[in-house]
Order: structure tokens, then sequence, then C-alpha cells
């Protein structure tokens, strides 16, 4: 129960501890290294999604801008269908689409009999090769198909943001930089990623800044998507243990453990507002903005 | 079963009237429909007395957190960060915990016993969470539109001799509701968005009786189908979501009366998504 090893000699008989070296005890147990664990499946997420969904955004809003009117609405499209609906939705919606999805592509060539219908009444059924994963894979496999479907959940859902975002940022641009890029002769390429990528960032930058604080907000949700997260341990742990089945008896501790969650979320949320702030700060020099202007001053005087 | 007779057996499901089973075949679109859409009515009671109970304490918020006076401020700021600043889904599991510890007997006061039992149920338990979710979300809003009032209105209001409470009620207050209305505009959509977590969120759904998202997941998980139940809840949404903006539009309107029509602000959907 306790995992392979205490990780103090003195952890042996916890029954018999004082309350202190009881909680150090307690605190090192296996599965509370794989509570530990999960926060790191958390930032993970985090690292994982944000550069994902930012590509996402960044070729929604390109697609968007596109003089090539079907690109143009497939870029709107995405764009406008994440707005007015619970964004919970999608990620309940999405997590068993892509499953079936991936399942029924693999399912057209792997297997060898295609006679039977996919979706057949309430059942959603494919060979077994067609499994994803295969029933026969480590378990590390399963854990890791799960969790990157969330990402790409994940992903999907806040790249429609931030391509909203940066679609805002990018007609702020002032309209005479481009013609004047043009004026230049550079191409349409050379105007877009010379002028007209550099300066959209500080427009798109308050957007942003708030769309990575709701990313990180929504980080719970995973516990939604089937993977043990820090939600998901903490009601594990936090639950009411009886001395029959665990060498750590205690009551229900699980608002402890929420506590804990929710003072990890403040000071995360905190700290990248702090963050954030030096990012704008930086991405402000030099900029045809208010604040660009008066850095400038400063440094002119 | 015709659609009619599901109708009459589903459509007030969700508040414990008509058929105690759920559908236990056939799935079809009437019954989805319908079932979901019942789901409906506790989006609509949870956001509507959310939004109303929340406005108020918004309002004291906003006004405690512009306050000079530390003792003020200073819970204002606090309890404004604490609820911006971690997910509702945590709060929602951290309230039910806090509630359910609390002793089942009921809190003796005065030789009378005040109930508890009814704190952890999803109707006052999760309502009270998103009420004070939606406060601090508002007070923000209202705060910086407190801060944003024009310089020339209050110079104005000092020149006619107008202060203290009247300076309030009749300058200041409304100013701030009128600059800080397109922005509640969204806090309100996606407050109603935020309700679809309670039932995923430690309170359970006495008797199957959830919101729309719960039966959509009801229906997904029968049926291995996911793309039936869950546009089914995205068009309910987009419709309560152009409700709402029509109604907050009603009274965008009534806020900006006075104002050459070209200068009106507009209400404009930003995301906010998940809180």
């Amino acid at each position: 129960m306790a995992g392979p090893l205490p990780m103090f000699d003195f952890c042996a008989d916890p029954s018999t501890l004082p309350w202190y070296s009881w909680l150090a005890c307690y605190l090192t147990t296996g599965t509370h290294f794989n509570f530990y664990g999960s926060f790191v499946t958390v930032l993970l997420l985090l690292a994982v999604t944000a550069p994902v969904a930012l590509a996402f955004g960044f070729l929604g809003a390109t697609a968007a801008r596109s003089p090539v009117a079907p690109v143009s609405l497939l870029g709107r499209g995405y764009i406008v269908a994440v707005r007015g609906v619970p964004d919970i939705v999608y990620f309940m919606f999405f997590v068993i689409a892509l499953d079936q999805g991936i399942e029924w592509f693999k399912h057209l060539f792997v297997c060898a009999d295609l006679s039977q219908p996919v979706w057949n009444g309430n059942e959603f059924s494919v060979c077994s090769a067609a499994k994803v994963p295969l029933a026969t894979s480590a378990a590390i496999w399963h854990k890791a198909y799960a969790f990157a479907l969330a990402v790409f959940t994940f992903a999907i859902v806040f790249g429609a943001f931030a391509a909203n975002v940066i679609y805002g940022a990018m007609q702020a641009v002032p309209r005479a930089q481009l013609e004047t890029a043009e004026a230049y002769g550079m191409t349409q390429g050379q105007v877009f990623r010379r002028v007209l990528v550099p300066q959209m960032w500080i427009y798109a930058l308050p957007g942003l800044s708030n769309l990575w604080l709701i990313l990180i907000k929504a980080t719970p949700l995973l516990f939604l998507l089937g993977i043990q997260d820090i939600v998901y341990w903490a009601r594990e742990l936090g639950s009411a243990k009886t001395s029959g089945n665990n060498p750590y008896p205690h009551g229900d501790w699980r608002v402890y453990y929420f506590l804990a969650l929710l003072v990890f979320y403040l000071v995360f949320t905190r700290v990248s507002e702090i963050a954030l702030s030096r990012l704008t700060a930086r991405f402000s020099r030099g900029q045809a903005t208010r604040a660009g202007e008066d850095m400038r001053k400063v440094v002119a005087q | 079963m015709t659609c009619l007779e599901t109708i009459q057996s589903y459509a007030l499901r969700s508040i414990g009237i008509g058929e105690r089973l759920l559908p236990r075949e056939g799935y079809d679109l009437c019954q989805q429909f319908t079932l979901i859409g019942s789901g409906l009515i506790w989006n609509i009671y949870f956001g509507v007395f959310a939004l109303l109970f929340g406005f108020f304490l918004a309002n004291a918020l906003a006004l405690a957190k512009a306050s000079r006076s530390r003792w003020l401020r200073k819970p204002a700021e606090w309890f404004i960060f604490v609820f911006r600043g971690s997910p509702l889904f945590i709060q929602f599991f951290l309230a039910y915990e806090t509630l359910v510890l609390l002793p089942k007997a009921g809190i003796p006061v005065f030789g009378m016993t005040i109930e508890t039992a009814w704190t952890t149920k999803a109707w006052a338990g999760a309502l009270l969470v998103l009420f004070l979710n939606t406060a601090a979300y508002s007070a923000e809003i209202f705060y910086g539109a407190l801060k944003a009032i024009p310089k020339g209105d209050l110079e104005a209001a000092d020149a006619y001799g107008i202060t203290g409470w009247q300076r309030f009620r009749r300058i200041e207050w409304p100013t701030m509701l009128r600059l800080g209305w397109p922005a509640y505009t969204n806090e309100a959509i996606f407050l109603f968005h935020a309700t679809t977590l309670v039932f995923f969120s430690g309170f359970p759904a006495f008797q199957q009786r959830g919101d729309a998202l719960y039966y959509a997941n009801y229906f997904a998980d029968k049926t291995f189908n996911p793309f039936i139940p869950y546009p089914i809840v995205g068009l309910y949404f987009v419709v309560l979501t152009l409700t709402l903006i029509w109604a907050f539009g009603a009274m965008n309107r009534r806020l900006n009366r006075h104002l050459p029509s070209n200068l009106r602000p507009r209400i404009r959907l930003r995301p906010q998504l998940v809180r």
C-alpha cells in the first residue's frame, strides 16, 4: 500500500510515532509521490499545450485573413465555433470523437473484415487490431495515449481562442506600416514575415496573457478527461482511511488536499501575472504604442 | 413511445417531475432534445440566481476595493484574488468537501438546531460557489469601471454641489454600470457556461436530476456516439447565449440612452471560458 519502501527508517511502524514524524512518513509514501508526480503532469500539459495552441491559433488567424475564400471561411469557422458554447462541452466531446476518429481511421487500413459497420446501434466496435492503443500494450501506453488526446483537445479549444486574439492583433497593426512595406517593394510574404508578425505580438499579448491564465485554471478539467491528475489524487488520498487496510489511517481530509490545490493555483496564477507583466514591458520596447513611446521618452531624457 | 409522450415524460425530469427512470432504449433525437433541454432548467436556475445575488455583492466589493480604508480594501482585494485566481472546478470541490464536514445533525444555536444537510445539495452549495465566484469577477469589472469614470463628470458634480450619497447614486453608480456593462455581459454569458461544471465537480445529481451536460454525458455514455448529444447541448447554449446578449443589450441601450447613437458602446463577445 505504502509504496516500495518507506523513505525514512523510522517509518516502519507509523502508529507509534509522534505527529511530526508521522506526518513526515505520511507525506513520503509511494502514493504521495504519485500525487506530487501529477503536478508534473499538469506542468507538462501546460508546457505542451501552450505552444501547440499558439501554433493552432496562428494558423487559424492566418487562414482567416487569407484572400482565398474557402481557406478564410475555414479559419473563421474555427474561431467562431468555439464561442457561444461552454468549452467543457468541447472537452468532453473531442476526447471521445478523437478517440473514435483515430480508431475508425486505423480500422480502414488494418482490419481484414470491413463489412460490419463501425457504429452499429449503440456500439462502437473496431477489430482488435485497430484498437488504439492495442489491448496488449503496456499500461504506460494507455496513459500516454489518454494524455496525448487530452493535450490535443486542449490545444484545439485554446487554439481557437488564440486564433481569435491573434486575428484581432493582426488587424490592429497600423495599416500604414504594411502599406509602407509594400511601397518598398516587399512581396506579400515578406510583409507578413518582416512587418506584420513582429509588430502584432504587442497587440496580442494582453489577450494571450489572459488566455494563459485561463489555461492554467482549465488544467483541473484533465480529471474529467480521465487523466490521473492532481484532482484525482487529492480525492484518492484525502478520502477517509481506516486502520484495517492502511498504515496511515485518517479521517476525511479531502478538504485539506483541495485547500492545498487552491493555494497551488493561486501561487501559480500570481507568479504568471508578474512574469507576464514583465514580458509586456519587454515587448513594448520600440513599438508604436503608448507604452513603447513612454519607454522611448525615458531613454531620450 | 411517440415524441409527444417523450416530452410529457421527460420535459421536467430534471426537477423530478415525470418518468422516474431515464430512457433505457431508443435514444432517438426526440429523447435527447427533451432530456437535455430539461437539464437546461438547472443551468438557467444557477445562472439567474447567481447573477442576481452576485450583482449586489459585486457592487459592494467594487466599492470596498475602491475604498480608501485599508480595512475595507484589503479583504475585498483578497476575496477577489482568491476567487479569480483559482479554478472554479477546485472551488466547487473545496466547497463541497467543506460543506460535507459540517455536523450532520445540525448546529445547535440557542437551543435551536440549524439544519446543515441541505447545504451539500447542488441547488444550495453549488449556487453559493457560483454566487461568490461571479461576485468576484463582476466586482473586478465594476472596480475597473469605477476607476474609469471620466474626471469631468465628477468635477461637474462638484460644481453643482452634488456630494456624498447623492453623487454616488446619481453620477458614479450609473456611470460605473454604463462603462462596465459590455464586460459584465460577457461575465454573465460565461457564468452560464460555467454552470455546466456543477454536476461534474463533487456535487451529486440527486436521483439523476442533472443539468444539460449531465444528460448529454448520459447519452454519450449509453450510445457511444458523442456526435449527437454534445452538439445538442451546444445548440441550446448558443440559443441561451443569444438570449442573454439580447437581454443585456436592451439594458445596455437603456444605460446609454443619453448618448448620441454613434458613441454608444457595443457589446462584443470576448473569450473568458473556464474560470
